[in-house]
C-alpha cells in the first residue's frame, strides 16, 4: 500500500491551455497509506477524471502524482499496481471461482502450492470458499463483485483499491450486505481505498474521510460527522443529507439574526459577519415541531406529507419560505398551522454560500 | 374503469417468472411495482405490454379482453431504465412522434409535444438531439414521450435508476405531483427502492419470486407486512427477523431474551414464532438488557447503522447520533416488545405493533 500524493494535477479534456475549461481544476492532494476515501459528486464533477489519473488510464494536461515518494506520472496502468473494481463485475464468467482468483497469480508464475494457499485464504475473506468449483457466471451480482474485488486482493503488491460505483448493480437489500463486507475487507488488509460514488450515503457509511466534488473542484475534504454538521458550502449542505440541508433567507439586527422578523439565537454574532448574502442552514433532521412559542419558534404551514417508510418528510413554508422537516414513523403527523422550532446549535450562517465561522 | 389481470403464469426452463399473479390496478391511481432483481417485474410489465407471451391467464382493460392483442394494437407507453429516445430527431420532434405516427398534423403535434416537456419542466431544449442532454434531462424525454399520448396504460420500468441519488431524490417528488394530473391512465411504475415506492405510490404491489406477495397502500405494507419477506423488501435496512417462542406467557427469544408480551400480542397461541424488530426501533439498552458484539458500526449523517452479533443472530441497529464501536465490542440491545411484528413459523404476520398509539421511541424533543 502506499501514499498517493496528486501535485498541481489538473486535466482539461480539450486542447491544453485553452479555454475549453478544466474538466479537474489544478489542485495538490494527498491520500493516505491505509486509509478508506470517497469521491463523492454528481455526474460530470470530475471524480471519474480524478481516479483515472490515479490508475493511469488518463495522463493528467498538468502535474505530477507520486506513489509514496515515486513519480508514476508517466508510468502506465498495468505498471502501477493498482487494483480495480468497476460499476459491472469483471469475471470470467465460464471459469471457476478458484480459476479466477488464480489467474493474476498464474500469470505472474507464482509456483502453485503459493497459488493454492492464496486463493484459499482469500476466498475464505469473502465468503466464497464453499462455491470456488462452480463457474463465476452462477452467482449473483453482488458476489461477481467480490469475485472481482478477490482478483485484485490475491495480489500482494497492490499500491491502492480503486473502486468506480461498485453498488450501482447491486438490489438495495444487498447493498448493505455488500458495503459491509467491503468494509470489512478494506480494514482487514489495511487498504488504501478510493471509492467514487454519486450516492451521498454510500459515501458516508463506506469512508473515514469524504472528498466532496462539484465542477472540477474539491469543495470539501471532511470526516462523514462534519460534512453533515458543517458542510463548508451551501452545495455541500443541499448534497449531503436527504432530504437537502433547510435554507433560509435572513437579515441581521445588532448582533442578533433575524429571518421573517424574528429575532434568533445562535451561535454566530451577526455584527461580525461579513457583507454578503446571508442564509441560515439547517438540517431537517433538526428542526422540531413544538405546541409552545418559545426561543426560535417560526409559526408555519404544512404543505404535504411524503411518506418514506421508515422516515416522513414533512414540507412547510415558514414565512413563506419552503422547508423541510424529517420525523420518525410513530411520531405524530402534524398538519395545518403549527410552530416549529431551530435549535440555536443547530443554525449554520452562510454567507454567498459560504460557511460562516461561528463566535467563539 | 381498471386494469384486472388473473392467474398470470409463465413459465422458462422449469423456472416460474410469474406465478399465478393477479391484480386490479385502477385507472387514475398510481401504482408501484416493489421487488428485488430478478423478481419479476420487468417480465410482468412486458406483459402487459405484449412483448411477453403467456403460459396462462387473463388481462382485461375496462371489461374487454387485452392479453389476446397483439403489441401495436394495445395503447401502451412504456419508460425504460435505460434513456431511450431516437438519437437522430430533436427533442421536440422525439416527443411529437408516437402522435406523428398515429397521423396528428405537425403543427398540433408539436403543440402537444411542448404541452408534455413543459410537465416535465423541461422546455428550451425543443431543438437540442438528446446526445446534448444531460442523463437526467433525457430521461425526461423518453417520459414526455410517454405522457403525450395519454396512453391507457402507462408502465414505468426503474425510471430513475441511473440517475445521480440527489436527482433521483428530486425527481421522485416531481413525479409524485406529475403523475397525479396523469387521470386517464393505468400506471405502474416498478422499483427496488422502498423509499421510492412509498413516496410514488397510491398503491404498492410486493413481488418476490414471481408471485404478488402483498398489495396495499404504502402504510399498510409498512405497518403490517404479510410475511416476512414483505418486511425484508420494504424496509432499508430490511427488517431483523429472530425466532423465538412465546410460552408460559413470555416472549423468548433464543433462550436468551425474555419479554412481557405486549398488548397486541394477547390472544396468540403458546408455540414457536418469527419476530421482526425494525432497525430503527431497537435501541442501546442499559446494563440489564441482552448483549451483542459488534461486528461492524456504520455512520451516515446523524445516524449510525451498528451490526451486532447476538446469541439468537445478527441484528442491525440504527441509533441516533455519530458512535464508533471497535469491533466485538459488548453492547447492550434494548428491545421494546410494543414494537415486535409477530410471524407464525410459516412466516405469515400474526400480530403487529399498534401503529395508531405508536409512541415516539427516538429522539425525545
Amino acid at each position: 500500500m502506499a501514499q498517493i500524493t496528486l501535485s498541481g494535477v489538473g486535466h482539461t479534456y480539450g486542447k491544453a491551455n485553452s479555454d475549453e475549461g478544466w474538466a479537474l481544476d489544478p489542485l495538490d492532494l494527498v491520500w493516505e497509506n491505509g486509509n478508506t476515501y470517497a469521491l463523492l459528486g454528481p455526474s460530470g464533477c470530475g471524480k471519474t477524471t480524478m481516479l483515472n489519473i490515479i490508475s493511469g488510464l488518463v495522463k493528467p494536461t498538468r502535474g505530477r502524482i507520486l506513489f509514496d515518494t515515486r513519480d508514476v506520472t508517466n508510468m502506465p496502468t498495468a505498471r502501477r499496481n493498482i487494483a480495480q473494481v468497476f460499476q459491472f463485475p469483471v469475471i470470467y464468467g465460464s471459469m471457476s471461482v478458484h480459476d479466477n482468483l488464480a489467474f493474476p497469480l498464474v500469470c505472474r508464475k507464482w509456483p502453485r502450492d503459493r497459488i493454492e494457499q492464496k486463493v484459499t485464504e482469500v476466498a475464505e475473506v469473502l465468503d466464497l470458499g464453499r462455491g470456488l468449483r462452480k463457474p463465476a457466471r452462477s452467482f449473483t451480482a453482488a458476489e461477481k463483485q467480490l469475485i472481482s474485488l478477490g482478483r485484485a486482493l490475491v495480489r500482494e503488491d497492490v499500491a491502492a483499491l480503486l473502486m468506480d460505483e461498485p453498488l450501482t448493480v447491486i438490489d438495495p437489500q444487498f447493498k448493505f450486505l455488500l458495503r459491509r463486507k467491503l468494509r470489512e475487507i478494506t480494514e482487514r488488509f489495511r487498504l488504501t481505498v478510493v471509492y467514487v460514488t454519486h450516492d451521498q450515503n454510500e459515501a458516508m457509511t463506506f469512508a473515514n474521510e469524504v472528498v466532496v466534488m462539484n465542477q472540477g473542484r474539491v469543495v470539501q475534504r471532511a470526516s462523514p460527522e462534519q460534512l453533515f454538521e458543517y458542510p463548508r458550502t451551501a452545495y455541500v449542505g443541499y448534497f449531503i443529507g436527504s432530504p437537502a440541508m433547510n435554507f433560509l433567507p435572513a437579515g441581521t439586527d445588532g448582533g442578533s439574526l433575524v429571518f421573517a422578523g424574528s429575532k434568533l439565537r445562535s451561535g454566530y454574532d451577526a455584527a461580525t459577519l461579513p457583507p454578503g448574502k446571508l442564509e441560515i442552514g439547517v438540517r431537517a433532521e433538526y428542526v422540531e415541531f413544538v405546541s409552545e412559542p418559545s426561543e426560535n419558534t417560526l409559526a408555519a404551514k404544512v404543505t404535504g406529507v411524503l411518506n418514506q417508510g421508515s422516515i416522513r418528510v414533512v414540507t412547510l413554508l415558514v414565512a413563506g419560505e419552503p422547508a423541510k422537516v424529517s420525523i420518525t414513523r410513530g411520531q405524530p403527523v402534524p398538519s395545518g398551522d403549527v410552530l416549529v422550532r431551530l435549535p440555536a446549535d443547530k443554525i449554520r450562517v452562510y454567507v454567498d454560500g459560504e460557511l460562516a465561522t461561528p463566535a467563539s | 374503469m381498471s386494469l384486472i389481470a388473473e392467474h398470470l403464469t409463465l413459465e422458462v426452463d422449469r423456472v416460474r417468472h410469474l406465478d399465478d399473479v393477479s391484480f386490479t390496478l385502477k385507472r387514475g391511481r398510481l401504482h408501484t411495482l416493489i421487488g428485488r432483481t430478478l423478481a419479476g417485474k420487468t417480465t410482468l410489465l412486458r406483459t402487459i405490454a405484449g412483448l411477453q407471451r403467456l403460459d396462462d391467464g387473463t388481462l382485461d382493460l375496462d371489461g374487454r379482453p387485452f392479453h389476446g392483442r397483439p403489441v401495436w394494437e394495445r395503447d401502451v407507453a412504456m419508460v425504460y431504465e435505460e434513456f431511450i429516445n431516437y438519437p437522430h430527431l430533436t427533442v421536440l420532434d422525439n416527443v411529437a412522434f408516437p402522435l406523428r405516427r398515429r397521423g396528428v398534423g405537425r403543427d398540433a403535434a408539436r403543440e402537444r409535444a411542448r404541452a408534455a416537456l413543459e410537465r416535465v419542466s423541461l422546455t428550451g431544449f425543443d431543438d437540442r438531439r438528446p446526445a446534448q442532454l444531460s442523463g437526467g434531462q433525457q430521461q425526461r424525454v423518453a417520459l414526455a414521450r410517454a405522457l403525450v399520448r395519454n396512453a391507457d396504460v402507462l408502465l414505468l420500468d426503474e425510471p430513475l435508476a441511473n440517475l445521480d441519488y440527489k436527482l433521483r431524490e428530486q425527481m421522485r417528488e416531481e413525479f409524485r405531483s406529475l403523475f397525479s394530473d396523469q387521470g386517464g391512465s393505468v400506471v405502474l411504475y416498478t422499483t427496488t427502492d422502498p423509499a421510492e415506492a412509498m413516496i410514488l405510490g397510491d398503491v404498492v404491489l410486493v413481488m418476490h419470486e414471481g408471485r404478488l406477495i402483498q398489495v396495499g397502500p404504502p402504510d399498510e405494507v409498512v405497518d403490517r407486512p404479510a410475511t416476512t419477506a414483505v418486511a425484508g423488501i420494504v424496509n432499508d435496512p430490511p427488517m431483523n427477523i429472530v425466532d423465538g417462542a412465546i410460552e408460559d406467557g413470555t416472549v423468548r427469544i433464543g433462550g436468551m431474551l425474555s419479554l412481557p408480551p405486549a398488548a397486541h400480542m394477547r390472544g396468540l397461541t403458546p408455540g414457536r414464532y418469527r419476530f421482526g424488530l425494525r432497525a430503527m426501533e431497537l435501541g442501546l439498552g442499559s446494563e440489564d438488557d441482552v448483549k451483542g458484539a459488534v461486528t461492524f458500526s456504520e455512520v451516515s449523517g446523524s445516524e449510525t447503522f451498528l451490526h451486532v452479533e447476538t446469541g439468537f443472530g445478527p441484528l442491525v441497529l440504527q441509533i441516533e447520533g455519530v458512535h464508533s464501536f471497535a469491533l466485538d465490542t459488548s453492547v447492550p440491545v434494548m428491545v421494546d416488545p410494543e414494537r415486535l411484528f409477530v410471524f407464525g413459523p410459516d412466516d405469515r404476520l400474526v400480530a403487529y405493533p399498534n401503529t395508531e398509539t405508536g409512541r415516539p421511541w427516538r429522539r425525545s424533543r
